[in-house]
Formats: structure tokens, sequence, C-alpha cells
């Protein structure tokens, strides 16, 4: 049927058009930074005259960014860690192991999902406080580990492994830490990386809580240290651009690499088995 | 070995939302001790301007964003999934980008497009109202534009929920209705709309969740003005608790913006259940 050919080809090229407008602003913020300053606001091209790095360079060498790429490191990656660890192990029990208020103990997990943590701010600030934590590496962590849908979801896919697996390996002498992380996790290896990859991001990302409890300059996250700049130094176009770029990359690098894990991952905690 | 999340929870979860109650009747500064006042801050509140606006927004960026959010979602879905291999993930990857990046660089991206002098957008604008408006400070212009931006970075989500959906409608369906005869808005009328509608109750209940959380976004780009015209509920929180030194109101924001959320949750389970019979 020629006219359902032509029918598609159109709508091909109405999807691509509005993909592209969809992903201009993006564009626009590439190509922004690698101009020179005074290009940025003398005339509109799409495509620079000469690739001019110096936005970059000013971003990384006369600002605070490696400081609050350290911060964001240091933070983000043991977020991560400890919520798989400690999501894994809590899963684990109310998977596998029978005791005592097990069901209400999951009950109250899946109710969390009704708190949001942005009202929780000021009793966690306050509680902060308290254990001296203000402006330090823990306490941005803290309040950052408990995710209860990564226990959720692991819950979720421990209840499908066989019982026959765990029941050989106990005849075999093996205790539960051992048959979790030498027989349940392996197995679930393609789950733990989506859910680390989703919660590294998210954590690189937050906003708000880092913003609360850093007061100083140098124990500001990425995400929180980038605002500052135009405070600092002024409006540069190029150079807010740069710094944007910057901040992005590590989480745009984890997602153009893990694609496909981010979208499952995203996909299993809001209930969609992907 | 449920032993450190129990702790965790405990501590930084649990503890916190019964704190955030008991602050709540208290006259307590961010930091130290108060007396116990009963329901005198929400009293307070309830006679002040202020939380009234701030209630007003934060409705208004809701509708703005929920339902133009799903509706854009859905109809993305449907382009994007009648194509095929890597071109489906390229446009997929071209949608999906914003959702992953920081709301810090979002906003800065998006000050720059829409800057009042140099914004490439503002040949739009400019075209469309005959002159340039500095976007985010204007009360008309502000609010409806942090829920565009909003938007942007956040619809890749739904798009990927309903792509999701759509995949997991048998093809046969569609087969059997063309040879019937059917037309494609019948097709998607009695077949799509349908099979897709749970997915749609979901995505509408995730984002009225997650709207009615604004801040960074609303902070980021405005700081809740010009006018007070896009100041929402968690920045009189964070006013309250951390510019005025007033940790027992900021508790009781906290509160009602848990039981709003906790009752908008509740409600809207209710009402999609129904259409969904």
């Amino acid at each position: 049927m020629p006219g359902k050919t032509i029918g598609n080809a159109l709508l091909l090229v109405l999807t691509l058009c509005i993909a592209c407008m969809w992903a201009f602003p993006i564009y626009w913020a590439i190509v922004t930074s690698i101009k020179p300053e005074q290009e940025v606001v003398s005339k509109t091209t799409f495509i620079p005259d000469v690739f001019n790095f110096s936005a970059y360079y000013f971003a990384l060498f006369n600002t605070n960014l490696a400081t609050w790429y350290m911060n964001s490191i240091v933070t983000s990656v043991t977020v991560t860690i400890v919520v798989i660890v400690i999501s894994v192990m809590c899963a684990y029990a109310l998977s596998q192991i029978v005791f005592p208020g097990r069901k209400l103990l999951y009950g109250i997990i899946l109710a969390s999902f009704m708190v949001p943590s942005q009202a929780l701010v000021v009793s966690q600030f306050v509680l902060m406080h308290r254990l001296g934590l203000i402006n330090t590496w823990g306490g941005i962590i803290l309040p950052q580990l408990v995710v209860p849908v990564v226990v959720i979801v692991y819950k979720q896919f421990f209840d499908s492994v066989p019982k026959e697996l765990r029941e050989a390996a106990k005849l075999d002498g093996c205790g539960e830490f051992q048959i979790l992380f030498k027989l349940y996790l392996p197995l679930n290896w393609g789950i733990t990386t989506a859910l680390a990859i989703i919660t590294y991001i998210m954590a690189w990302n937050a906003f708000l809580w880092p913003f609360l409890v850093t007061s100083s300059e140098d124990m500001m996250t990425v995400t929180v240290g980038i605002t500052q700049i135009s405070d600092a130094f002024g409006v540069k176009y190029a150079r807010d651009m740069a710094v944007a770029i910057l901040a992005a990359m590590p989480v745009a690098v984890a997602y153009l690499l893990f694609q496909k894990r981010v979208t499952q991952a995203l996909m299993l905690s809001s209930g969609i088995k992907g | 070995m449920i032993a450190p999340f129990l702790t965790a929870y405990l501590v930084v979860f649990a503890y916190p939302v019964y704190k955030m109650f008991a602050l709540s009747f208290t006259d307590a500064p961010l930091i130290g001790v108060g007396q116990w006042v009963g329901f005198g801050n929400y009293v307070k509140l309830f006679g002040q301007k202020l939380f009234y606006t701030s209630v007003w927004n934060t409705g208004y960026f809701v509708v703005l964003t929920v339902i133009p959010n799903t509706l854009i979602g859905l109809g993305l879905a449907l382009m994007v999934v009648r194509l095929k291999g890597w071109l489906q993930s390229l446009i997929l990857v071209l949608f999906f980008i914003p959702y992953i990046l920081p709301v810090s660089v979002v906003t800065q991206i998006w000050q720059w497009v829409l800057d009042q002098q140099f914004g490439i957008a503002q040949y739009i604008i400019e075209f469309f109202t005959g002159k340039r408006i500095s976007v985010f400070r204007d009360p008309v212009w502000a609010m409806p534009m942090v829920a565009l931006v909003t938007v942007w970075w956040t619809n890749g989500f739904n798009l990927l929920l309903f792509i999701a959906g759509l995949r997991n409608i048998p093809q046969d369906y569609y087969e059997a209705a063309m040879l019937d005869g059917a037309t494609r808005l019948q097709c998607f009328r009695r077949i799509t709309w349908p099979l897709i509608w749970p997915v749609t109750a979901l995505v509408l209940t995730l984002q009225l969740i997650l709207q009615l959380k604004i801040f960074d976004q609303v902070y980021l780009m405005t700081e809740g003005g010009p006018f007070n015209s896009t100041y929402v509920l968690l920045q009189l929180v964070y006013r309250e608790a951390f510019r005025l030194n007033h940790g027992g109101v900021g508790s009781a924001v906290a509160v009602m913006l848990f039981l709003i959320i906790v009752v908008v949750s509740v409600l809207q389970y209710q009402l999609l259940r129904v259409r969904e019979r």
C-alpha cells in the first residue's frame, strides 16, 4: 500500500523533528560552551566557527569544581554501595527467612512510599545537627541510605528464585550470608547493576538535601556547587554552560554506557517489569 | 541481616517522621528545644496569606504539569513505538536524556535558552508576542515556564513507561481489528486506550505525587518570585525553618504537605480504580 508507506514516512519525519527539538536545548548548551564568550552574545551560530575550550579551562581550574567533583564522587559512590548492601540483606531476610513480624515489617516498608522524603528535611537537619554531621560527607550520605523501593524490587526477585537451590545450599552447610552473597546475588547480578546505576544517578543528582546540609563551598556536591558560580563570578554564558556540561558528564556517561540497565531499573522501581 | 537497613530506617526515616509531627506542635527554632504550643503553628499558618499562596501555586503547578506530561508522554510513545531498531533507540535517547540531568544543570540550560537578551527561545517568544519577555521575572509567565521546563525534564520517564505498556499489547489484536476493517482511530479507542489505561493511571499517580513536592526548579529559576507568583509549599518549609529559624512552623508546613500527598494519592487511587472496572 503506497499510501501507508507515505504515511509512515511522514510520521517518521515528524517524530525525528520533535526529537531534535526536544534535544535542542542540550545541543545548544554544548555549542555555547565551545564558543568564545564574545561570539555567544554577538551572533547566533548553530555551528561554532572555531572550537574554543577556554570556558572548560576556566571551569576546571578557576572554580571549585574539582572539590565538588570529589565530594560528589565520594558521597554518591558510598550511597550506592551502602544502599545496595543493606537493601539486599534486608530483602533476602524478608524473602527467605521466617521470623516474627516479617509481614508487618514488609508492610511498613511498602507504606514508606507515602512519606515524601522532602517533608522530612527539617527533622533530618535537626538530627544531623545533633549527630554533629552538618557540613560533612556523613551528613550528606546518611539520609540518602533508606531507599525502600530497592528492598521491594530485590524481595520480588528473591521470591522467584526456586526454593530447591536454597535447600541444596543449606545441606552443603552454607550459612545465610553465604547463600545470599554466593548464590542469590550472582543469580540476580543484572538487577544489581541496574539498581546500582540508578541509585548512583539519583545520588549524584540529589539537590535539596545536599543543598541544605552543606554550608561551606568546599563541602558542596557538584549539583549544588554549580549554582554558586554565577553568583561568584557574574553571568557568563559559555562558562556557565561548560560548567553545566561538566556537572552532567558523570551521569550522562553512566546512562549512555548502561542505557538498557537504567531503563530496566526505572521500570522495575515503578512496578512495571521490563 | 535486616539490622543494618532497619537501623538506618529507624534513625534517618522513622524517627524524623515522628519528629516532624512532634516539632510541628512546638515553637522550636531550627536548632534547639521549644515549648509545646498545641495547634498554634497550624492556626498561625491558616492565618497567613503566604500559606494559601503556596498551596494555590503548588496546585497550579500540578495542573500545569501532570496532565500535559501524561498526554505528551503517551503521544510521543505512540509515535516512537512504531519505529524500529537503532532508529527507535536513538530517538528514545534523545527524548530520555533530559531526565537523567541534575536539576541545576537543567535550570542553567533553560535560563540560557530563555535569557531575555540573548536566549534563543526569545525568537519564538518575540514571534508570538511581538516582544522579548524576561519569563522568570514576569508573574504571568513564570509558573507556566517552570512547568514547561519540568515537563521537558521529566517526560522521558513517562515516555518509557508508556512504551513498555504499548509493547505489552499483543499485535494480533490489531491484526484482527484491521481484518474487520477498523480504522486507526477505532483501533486506538477500542484496543490501545483501554489496554494502556493501567499505565496511564500509574503515570498520573506518580506524576501527581512527584509534582506536589516541587521545590528545586522553582528555587533555582525564580526563588518563588516574582511577587510570590511561584512560591510553593516546600519553599515555605525552607523559608520558615532555614531562613526564619522557625523549626516548629516549618515542620507544620511539612506535615500539611505530607497530609495533602496522602489524601491526594488515596483519592486518586480510588478514582482510577473505579474507572478501571
